[in-house]
């Protein structure tokens, strides 16, 4: 994983000294909506070819939800309680 | 949205194909998605380090702007690790892990799959979509009861993209900077999260 991670920071400084060239930057974006898209059509090859998880699909999704809830809940209540402390009454002299 | 059905499109069509063995065998015999997951980290990155309006945001609320983003840690963390009690098939680490993907369904399926393996990969993958689906959803309902930053803490890593205009409508524009901010911030994060709990805990 550090391969990973030493590739994106790579990235973020190639990134930094490209500037804003837009033309660069919109065929990155486009080459990164492929490059998910490839890695999501080979997840799912994977998927399709794994039994245990074809077979438990439903409990799966089961846990997915929940996990979801629980990570959405904590965070919009944790963004309420930033929001009172330190966003509030900024508003009252312009944010 | 419509880029996460063209994505969902992708993984089902992968699902179905693998399902029935429909593909060549090199296909069936090679793991190619390391190599893609390179490219993608790669580009991600360049995308992340040419965004200039985030480091000038940076300038305008200083230490504060900050907090959004933790607070978006803190809290997926900490509601991932209380919810973790009602799913006893699954290791406290693992549920961590995949709150830890914020909304990054792509990346961080993707990197749960190299770790800990498919099974949890695809509850990552479906989890952090359907973070994505409900801050569509729900954005103008979290502004009005839980604030202004709401929305962003639900978009997590979304909310420097595909969930930034539903954000802007339901916060106002004045949040547009600190929404992709935060979204920004997380996206760099995840995979530094993902495999710190994985490996580390």
């Amino acid at each position: 994983m550090i391969i990973v991670l030493s590739i994106m920071v790579a990235g973020i400084i190639i990134g930094a000294m490209l500037n804003d060239k837009k033309k660069i930057i919109s065929i990155i974006d486009k080459l990164t909506n492929w490059a998910i898209y490839a890695l999501l059509f080979l997840l799912g090859i994977s998927v399709g070819l794994n039994k245990t998880i074809i077979n438990n699909l439903d409990n799966i999704g089961v846990n997915a939800l929940i996990i979801t809830v629980g990570a959405v809940f904590g965070s919009i209540i944790m963004a309420l309680i930033t929001f009172k402390l330190f966003f509030k009454k900024q508003k009252t002299n312009k944010l | 949205m419509k880029n996460s059905l063209i994505i969902l499109l992708f993984f089902v069509a992968g699902v179905i194909l693998g399902l029935f063995h429909f593909l060549p065998d090199i296909m069936l015999n090679n793991d190619f998605s390391k190599y893609a997951l390179y490219v993608l980290m790669l580009l991600v990155g360049i995308s992340v380090g040419s965004d200039k309006s985030s480091w000038k945001a940076l300038i305008k609320y200083k230490y504060k702007i900050f907090l959004v983003p933790l607070c978006v840690i803190i809290g997926s963390l900490l509601g991932s690790l209380l919810i973790s009690f009602l799913l006893p098939d699954l290791e406290m680490k693992e549920v961590l892990a995949v709150g830890a993907g914020f909304g990054y369904y792509s990346l961080s399926s993707i990197l749960i799959t190299e770790i800990s393996g498919q099974t949890l990969g695809v509850i990552a993958l479906l989890s952090n979509i359907m973070r994505e689906i409900i801050t569509l959803l729900s954005s103008p309902l979290f502004a009005k009861y839980f604030g202004k930053l709401a929305p962003i803490a639900s978009g997590g890593a979304t909310s420097m993209d595909t969930t930034l205009p539903i954000i802007v409508k339901s916060s106002g524009k004045e949040y547009a900077i600190i929404s992709i901010f935060s979204g920004i911030v997380l996206t760099i994060l995840v995979p530094f999260f993902v495999t710190i709990i994985l490996k580390l805990l």
